[in-house]
C-alpha cells in the first residue's frame, strides 16, 4: 500500500462491526456476568446476591438438572448419529455423476428447512403417539436433528472430493479391501474435516430449542425429558422473567460449550490427521 | 446395471428422508379427521377448505399479515447482512492496522459463541431502549455484523480475488472506498447472494428471536403464527395449521429451487477453507 492512506480508513469500514462487537457481544456478555450475581425481574434494579443463582442452580433446582440431563443426551445421540448418516451418504454419492448435484441438493433440503416451526408441527403430528412417553418423545428430536444430516454431509463430500484419487490406486494396487482403503484413506484424510463437523454439531446441538418448544408445547415434558438447556433459560428468563437466574444459566451454558470445545480440541491430536498432499 | 443400482440405493434414502414434506403438501389437502388416522400420502378426498379457513382471521390478524411480517424482518436482515458484513469482510481481508490480528481473532470466536448468551442482555437493552415489540431488536444486530459467520465467509471470498487487481486500481488514483465499491463488491457477488439468502432463510425460519421480541398479535412472523396453533388440542384446527406451515416454507423451496448450487457450495467450501 503505496498510496500513505490514512489507517483510520480501515476503522471506518470496521465501525459497524466495532459497533456491533462492542454493544452486542462484549458489552452484554460481561452485563450477563454481572447479572447472573443479582435478582433482577426486569422492572427493578438488580439486587446483588452474590453466588445465591449459582447456588441455588446446582443444589437446589431439579429441572436444572434434568435440563442437563435432557441436553446431555440429546447431544451424545444425536450428534454421532447425524454425523455417521452424513459421512454414509456422502461416501454413497461421491460416484461421477450427472445426478450427483441433484442428489447432494436433495439430501442437503432438510438442513433449510428443520428448523422452521412448520417442520416441527409436522414432527408433532407425525409422532402424536411418541411425544407422550419421554424417552420417545427425546428420540423424536434426536430424528429431527439427525433428518438434518445433510449440512455436514456436503461438508464431508467436499472433503472427500479433495483426497488425491492416487491414493486409493496405490490402496487397489497392494490389493487393499474396501473396508481397509476406508480405514487406511479416507478416515485419516477426512479427519481434519470430520473434527470440523464435529465441534460445529456439537455446539449447534447444545442450542437446539425449536423442536423441543413445539413438541412439548413449550414445557419440555413429559417430565422434563425434552427440557432443553436453552428452553429452560428461555422459561427462567422470559416466562418467569428472572433474569439473574437465567443469566447465571446462560453464563454456565458458555464455560459448558467452551469446555467441550477445548476436549474435542484437545483429544483432536491423538486423531486428527494434518499432512499435507506432498 | 451398477448405475442402476446406485440410483436405486440413493433414491431408497431420499424417498423416505423427503416424506415429511410431500406428507406435509399432501396433507394440508385432507380433512382433519383423514390427518390424523393416517400418515399415507395421497388424500382420499382432497379438498381446499384449509386453505379457505386461512382466508380468517387469527388471533384477530388476517393471515396475510404474517407473511408481510416475515418477509419484512427476513428481507431486513438479508439486507442489513450483507451490507455491514461486506464492510468488516473488507477490512480484514484487505486493508492494514494495527489491531488487525486481535479483532479478527474475536470475530472468529463469536461465531462459536451460543445466541443465547448475547440473548437476555440484549433483550434487557432493547427493552431501556423501548424497542421491545417492534422488528429492530431483530434487524438492527444484523445491521452492526454481528453475524460472524458471513463476515467470515466473505473474507474468505475476498481473499481469492488477485490483489493486482486493487492496486492497479490504486495506481489509477483509487481509494479504499472506490476499490471496495467498483473492484471488490462486484468480484464478491456470489458471497452476497449466498449471505442475502441464508440470512433470508435462517431469519425466516427463525423461533427463538421473535418469540422473545414480539408480543402483540398484528407483529406477529409466520413462526409466531404457528404457534398459537400448539396450544389448541382440538383436530378441527390441524387442517388450517398444515396449511399454513406449507404455505410457510414455500419462500424456503423457492429460494432453494433457484440458488441451490450457491447455498450447498457456499456452505460446503465455508467449512474447508478454514
Amino acid at each position: 500500500m503505496t498510496t500513505g492512506e490514512r489507517p483510520s480508513v480501515a476503522y471506518l469500514f470496521l465501525s459497524p462491526w466495532i459497533a456491533g462487537a462492542a454493544l452486542l457481544t462484549a458489552g452484554p456478555m460481561l452485563w450477563l456476568l454481572y447479572l447472573s450475581f443479582t435478582d433482577y425481574d426486569m422492572f427493578t434494579a438488580p439486587q446483588w446476591v452474590g453466588l445465591d443463582n449459582y447456588v441455588r442452580m446446582l443444589t437446589v433446582d431439579p429441572h436444572f438438572w434434568n435440563a442437563v440431563l435432557a441436553t446431555t443426551k440429546f447431544v451424545v445421540f444425536s450428534v454421532p448419529v447425524q454425523l455417521a448418516a452424513a459421512l454414509g451418504v456422502a461416501m454413497l454419492i461421491n460416484r461421477r455423476s450427472r445426478a450427483q448435484g441433484l442428489y447432494r441438493s436433495s439430501f442437503y433440503a432438510p438442513s433449510l428447512l428443520g428448523a422452521s416451526v412448520s417442520v416441527a408441527l409436522v414432527w408433532r403430528v407425525i409422532f402424536h403417539d411418541w411425544i407422550g412417553d419421554p424417552d420417545r418423545a427425546l428420540l423424536a428430536l434426536v430424528l429431527l436433528a439427525v433428518w438434518q444430516f445433510g449440512a455436514p454431509m456436503v461438508i464431508f463430500l467436499a472433503g472427500l472430493q479433495q483426497i488425491p484419487p492416487e491414493y486409493y490406486d496405490a490402496a487397489a494396487v497392494d490389493g487393499a479391501g474396501r473396508w481397509r482403503t476406508f480405514i487406511a484413506i479416507t478416515l485419516p484424510m477426512l479427519s481434519p474435516v470430520i473434527f470440523f463437523n464435529l465441534v460445529l454439531d456439537t455446539i449447534r446441538a447444545f442450542q437446539v430449542f425449536t423442536g423441543a418448544y413445539v413438541l412439548s408445547n413449550g414445557t419440555g415434558g413429559p417430565s422434563d425429558s425434552t427440557l432443553f438447556y436453552t428452553l429452560y433459560l428461555y422459561e427462567k428468563g422470559f416466562v418467569e422473567f428472572r433474569m439473574g437466574y437465567a443469566s447465571a444459566m446462560a453464563w454456565l451454558l458458555l464455560v459448558a460449550v467452551a469446555a467441550v470445545t477445548a476436549l474435542l480440541f484437545r483429544t483432536s491430536r491423538s486423531w486428527v490427521f494434518y499432512g499435507d498432499d506432498a | 446395471m451398477r448405475r442402476a443400482l446406485w440410483h436405486l440405493a440413493v433414491l431408497a434414502l431420499l424417498v423416505p428422508l423427503l416424506y415429511p414434506i410431500l406428507w406435509l403438501t399432501f396433507a394440508s389437502f385432507k380433512p382433519a379427521s383423514e390427518i390424523v388416522q393416517s400418515l399415507a400420502l395421497l388424500p382420499r378426498d382432497a379438498i381446499l377448505d384449509n386453505y379457505q379457513r386461512l382466508t380468517g382471521d387469527f388471533a384477530g390478524v388476517p393471515a396475510w399479515r404474517f407473511f408481510v411480517n416475515s418477509t419484512i424482518v427476513a428481507g431486513g436482515c438479508a439486507a442489513a447482512n450483507v451490507a455491514s458484513c461486506s464492510l468488516a469482510a473488507y477490512a480484514f481481508a484487505r486493508l492494514r492496522f494495527r489491531l488487525r490480528g486481535v479483532l479478527f481473532a474475536f470475530m472468529l470466536a463469536t461465531i462459536m459463541l451460543p445466541v443465547h448468551i448475547v440473548l437476555l442482555p440484549q433483550y434487557t437493552i432493547f427493552q431501556r431502549l423501548g424497542l421491545v415489540d417492534s422488528f429492530w431488536p431483530l434487524i438492527l444486530p444484523k445491521l452492526l455484523a454481528t453475524d460472524a459467520f458471513f463476515v467470515f465467509l466473505m473474507v474468505q471470498f475476498m481473499r481469492t480475488i488477485p490483489r493486482e487487481l486493487d492496486e492497479a486500481a490504486r495506481i489509477d488514483g483509487c481509494g479504499s472506498i472506490r476499490i471496495f465499491g467498483a473492484v471488490v463488491l462486484p468480484l464478491v457477488r456470489p458471497a452476497l447472494v449466498t449471505t442475502a439468502i441464508f440470512t433470508f432463510i435462517w431469519t425466516w425460519n427463525d423461533f427463538l428471536t421473535q418469540l422473545i421480541y414480539l408480543s402483540t398479535p398484528e407483529k406477529y412472523t409466520l413462526p409466531l403464527a404457528l404457534r398459537l396453533f400448539i396450544d389448541q388440542t382440538d383436530q378441527n384446527s390441524y387442517g388450517p395449521m398444515l396449511a399454513l406451515s406449507a404455505l410457510a416454507i414455500v419462500p424456503i423451496l423457492l429460494f432453494f429451487a433457484a440458488f441451490q448450487r450457491l447455498l450447498v457450495e457456499g456452505f460446503a467450501t465455508s467449512g474447508l477453507k478454514g
